[in-house]
């Protein structure tokens, strides 16, 4: 199964959590995927479209569509812009490759689900973990049953979880509610983003874990801040990181720190 | 945004002073949308529930003039009088006007969020009419002087001990008791004298049928039907997209309301009024107020199958977290804020930036209204109509010009990295609101980026 | 141009392009129950259903053979000199059934109103009254105390059955009661008895049942 696969990275994972990136590329290249980074790929536009200014997201629309029009799949370990792209990319002038892409762009975990059909995953990570359901990919992707509808549960990220030797997933009091990020909204409404982004936190303390994993940097990044300041033992983690540990080659934070 | 009133942003800064009480506001409502979650499974095909009053709302708004014709002209027939008020204003003018004629200055009001939003209360209060509101939340908050925060639960902003201490100063109830039971007592026998002795009362109107010219209205308390049954003239108020076609239909939204709303299988009353009393006169206002100018709105029409329900506002982790004061409006929450920016567009410009996009909303919504899609969608409404403050407009130009050209985005260089100068959230400087509560990593010694083009960069040749 | 024309006018000219109503009970709409089967296990389950949530809004019930159980009942939970009134003439012996006023407000000190209802429905205890089941549309909600009675066979499974049976009934009152009076408004602390009853009794009469309780 030969698959081109190009690799959209966010901004802010390209930044601040390259390991992630490295990550999703290694799992990606060992499932047996070619996978290709395009070097002058910037930002899927959603912090601008978000804020109101999804008129001024053209630039970043007709860039993305000439990085990642050639590949078979696009996979990004985000469900927030993979959603983006999903819902919003569109062009006047590549009108059909936009199409395209809004069908073949796959946040990582649904890759290895519904593409890749991942049954066994060869890492180990002996921890107590509690799953952040981000909500894009949650009530977006449909990554897994939200608790709003009265139907059959199910979550893929944590189904590839369990796949991990030695993890130990936790329960939580209120499994999906939103961290708080949000965006522009985790600055311009700073007060209520930080309240629903301690009392995530809380819950996770509250029930064990000694990491959060999401598929989504952006929630972490934001609950990774509270932690710090709080000074809290327990960690953030992206799922990529989680679904490649323990493994010779798999990139530590410390490798890129510059401590 | 204006300058004459505070923002969401401020307001629920505000709120948030009082963590203890946050959580206290904040688990009270998650609670309530935990009763919800157990009597929506008790349903089978809850789901297939939902789908179908989204579509017979759908039919309503496609058929709403034809529909409210229909309405009219059987209400007509009972016995009913029918009124057209066109705006807020005028829905008080013809209240106050059928209060003058029956020379009456003192009346009973049970829940009504239409009054709310016309500001009912305070116009009878100008010209001298005494309005009792008599759903308890209601009456409480009326004591206090504020508006209800919450459609359903008006007072669930406030502590029992706030109330009994209200109920102390205003009812002679005994310093110091803060008794549920006790208030609740208290507040029976001080209203029960109310009903007995006014002539008029108001009501609301949860569903109005077109096929049969009756309407609904539900209540726990009973208070609604004390003031109808007992008064000389029931006046009841509705916005014009309350009706639904045919009365059957109310086997559907009947067990789709108290459900949603507080986790009940039914309001303890649903009343249907349908011809005045004998020597009774009753009359409906049917107001548009705004309705016809959004049903106009393609992207924003499913807002008017509302039902009133709340069930989005208890799910809302904002509205939750910063209490319905917060959004400055009658209606507030999710459905707020899709609703009022049609009302007054710059007054209101920063309800649907009061959000996360989380979705939870839509998928509470027993009309399944696409809430946060349309938050979305006012977002860009509102910037493109120049309400968008200016500072953030050229810095988001900004961002679209680097983020278009990937030279510059990418040769921002290790030391000062574009990104932490720009992106709102990384912007490095202690005076960003991101760390006043949070720290943000360290940027670490080489981007993905860099890293890829010193080991993977064979690839892309 | 009125204001009534004015707004039919808008809402003429903005209202979208038709959209039909959706099919109610068939087989692709298995949120609206099809017919009941009339089976004595049904049955049982209606009753079962029913007690169980009337219990649980904190109304009574019992399922008596005829009215005097009900009778019994009554006078065993009654204190002496409590105004009792009914619809029901069977009751004459400890009710007043010829209700004499001028004003509805005169109703305002009966202690017990039983009256009767049309329906109950099981998944949520209501029952259903008409005005021609009562001689002031104010009774049931003006008094301290209120039973209803019913009778088994009018016991139906939800909202959408009970709708099929008001069919196009011509009332010019009817209301859905379902248990007491209630508010949760102090801190949802919910307290029964608010401005209508504070309690409520349904009397289930059932040629079957046994007289003892």
């Amino acid at each position: 199964m030969f698959m081109r696969v190009g690799l959209f990275i966010p901004c802010y994972i390209d930044q601040f959590y390259p390991q992630v990136a490295v990550a999703t590329l290694q799992i990606l290249e060992r499932s047996g995927c070619e996978v290709v980074y395009p070097l002058k790929q910037t930002c899927c536009g959603q912090p601008m479209a978000n804020s109101g200014f999804e008129h001024l997201t053209g630039g970043c629309n007709e860039l993305f569509i000439k990085n990642f029009a050639e590949f078979d799949y696009i996979v990004s370990p985000s469900g927030s812009c993979v959603l983006h792209i999903k819902d919003h990319l569109h062009s006047d002038q590549a009108a059909a490759p936009a199409l395209a892409i809004r069908s073949k762009i796959y946040e990582l975990v649904e890759f290895l689900t519904d593409i890749l059909r991942i049954e066994k995953i060869e890492a180990r990570f002996p921890h107590k973990v509690g799953v952040h359901q981000s909500c894009h990919g949650q009530r977006g992707l449909k990554l897994s049953q939200m608790t709003e509808l009265m139907a059959p549960a199910f979550s893929k990220p944590e189904r590839l979880l369990k796949l991990v030797e030695g993890i130990e997933l936790i329960e939580l009091d209120r499994k999906d509610e939103c961290c708080g990020f949000g965006g522009t909204f985790c600055v311009a409404e700073e007060a209520v983003s930080v309240k629903m982004g301690k009392d995530r936190v809380t819950d996770h303390t509250l029930h064990g874990a000694e990491y959060i994993t999401a598929a989504d940097m952006s929630c972490l990044m934001h609950l990774e801040g509270i932690l710090e300041r709080q000074q809290s033992p327990l960690k953030v983690i992206h799922i990529a990181e989680i679904l490649n540990a323990g493994r010779q080659e798999s990139p530590s934070p410390d490798k890129f720190s510059n401590a | 945004m204006s300058a004459n009133h505070k923002d969401h942003a401020a307001l629920a800064g505000q709120f948030n002073k009082d963590e203890q009480r946050v959580d206290w506001h904040d688990q009270t409502l998650w609670w309530v949308r935990q009763k919800r979650d157990k009597a929506a499974h008790q349903v089978a095909d809850w789901e297939q529930l939902r789908e179908t009053a989204s579509a017979i709302k759908n039919n309503t708004l496609s058929r709403l003039s034809e529909y409210l014709e229909q309405f009219e002209e059987q209400a007509t027939r009972n016995g009913v009088t029918i009124h057209w008020a066109a705006d807020a204003q005028e829905h008080n003018e013809i209240v106050t006007a059928l209060l003058r004629k029956h020379k009456v200055d003192k009346i009973v009001k049970s829940k009504s969020m239409l009054t709310e939003e016309c500001h009912l209360n305070d116009h009878l209060e100008q010209q001298g009419i005494e309005v009792v509101d008599t759903d308890l939340g209601e009456r409480i908050v009326q004591l206090a002087g504020e508006p209800p925060s919450h459609i359903v639960l008006p007072c669930i902003h406030k502590k029992k001990e706030e109330i009994g201490e209200l109920f102390h100063r205003h009812l002679g109830t005994p310093e110091g008791n803060a008794d549920p039971q006790f208030l609740t007592r208290a507040a029976r026998l001080h209203l029960r004298e109310k009903f007995l002795t006014r002539r008029i009362a108001i009501t609301g109107v949860n569903f109005a049928i077109a096929e049969t010219g009756e309407f609904v209205v539900c209540t726990n308390e009973g208070n609604a039907d004390m003031g109808a049954h007992l008064a000389d003239v029931h006046i009841a108020c509705m916005g014009i997209e309350k009706i639904i076609p045919e009365r059957r239909h109310l086997g559907v939204f009947l067990r789709l309301l108290a459900r949603s709303a507080t986790g009940q299988p039914i309001t303890t009353y649903s009343s249907h009024f349908r011809r005045p009393r004998k020597g009774q006169e009753m009359h409906l206002v049917l107001v548009d107020n705004g309705r016809s100018v959004q049903l106009g709105r393609e992207a924003f029409r499913n807002s008017l199958k509302c039902i009133r329900c709340g069930a989005c506002m208890n799910t809302c982790p904002v509205y939750r977290k910063s209490g319905g004061h917060s959004y400055h409006t009658a209606i507030a929450g999710p459905i707020g804020a899709i609703l009022a920016p049609n009302l007054d567009m710059k007054k209101y410009a920063d309800l649907p930036f009061a959000s996360t996009l989380c979705g939870s909303c839509s998928n509470v919504c027993p009309v399944k209204i696409d809430i946060h899609d349309q938050l979305y969608k006012w977002r860009q409404v509102i910037v493109q109509e120049g309400n968008a403050p200016v500072a953030k407009k050229a810095s988001m130009q900004a961002m679209n010009w680097v983020l278009s050209h990937p030279s510059v985005y990418h040769t921002a260089g290790k030391a000062g990295r574009w990104f932490m100068q720009n992106i709102p959230f990384a912007v490095n400087n202690r005076l960003n609101p991101w760390y006043k509560q949070r720290d943000m990593p360290a940027p670490p010694k080489e981007s993905f980026g860099e890293w890829y083009k010193k080991n993977k960069s064979d690839k892309n040749k | 141009m009125n204001s009534r024309e004015k707004i039919l006018a808008a809402v003429r000219q903005n209202q979208p392009s038709f959209v039909e109503l959706p099919p109610m009970q068939s087989p692709d709409n298995p949120g609206i129950p099809g017919e009941p089967t009339g089976s004595a296990e049904e049955e049982d389950l209606l009753l079962k259903n029913f007690q169980a949530v009337l219990e649980s809004i904190g109304g009574t019930l019992f399922v008596v053979p005829g009215f005097g159980a009900i009778e019994k009942i009554v006078r065993e939970r009654s204190v002496a000199d409590a105004r009792i009134v009914s619809t029901c003439p069977e009751l004459s012996a400890v009710a007043e059934i010829d209700i004499r006023y001028k004003a509805p407000q005169e109703l305002a000190d009966i202690d017990l109103a039983i009256i009767r209802a049309h329906f109950g429905v099981a998944e949520n205890a209501a029952v259903w009254v008409t005005e021609d089941l009562l001689p002031e549309r104010a009774l049931p909600f003006i008094c301290e105390h209120l039973a209803v009675v019913l009778h088994r066979k009018d016991l139906v499974a939800t909202m959408h059955d009970v709708y099929e049976r008001i069919g196009s009934a011509d009332y010019g009152f009817g209301v859905f009661i379902a248990g007491p009076s209630k508010t949760a408004d102090i801190e949802q602390s919910l307290v029964l008895g608010a401005h209508g009853p504070g309690t409520m009794t349904v009397f289930l009469l059932d040629m079957d049942a046994s007289d003892s309780q």
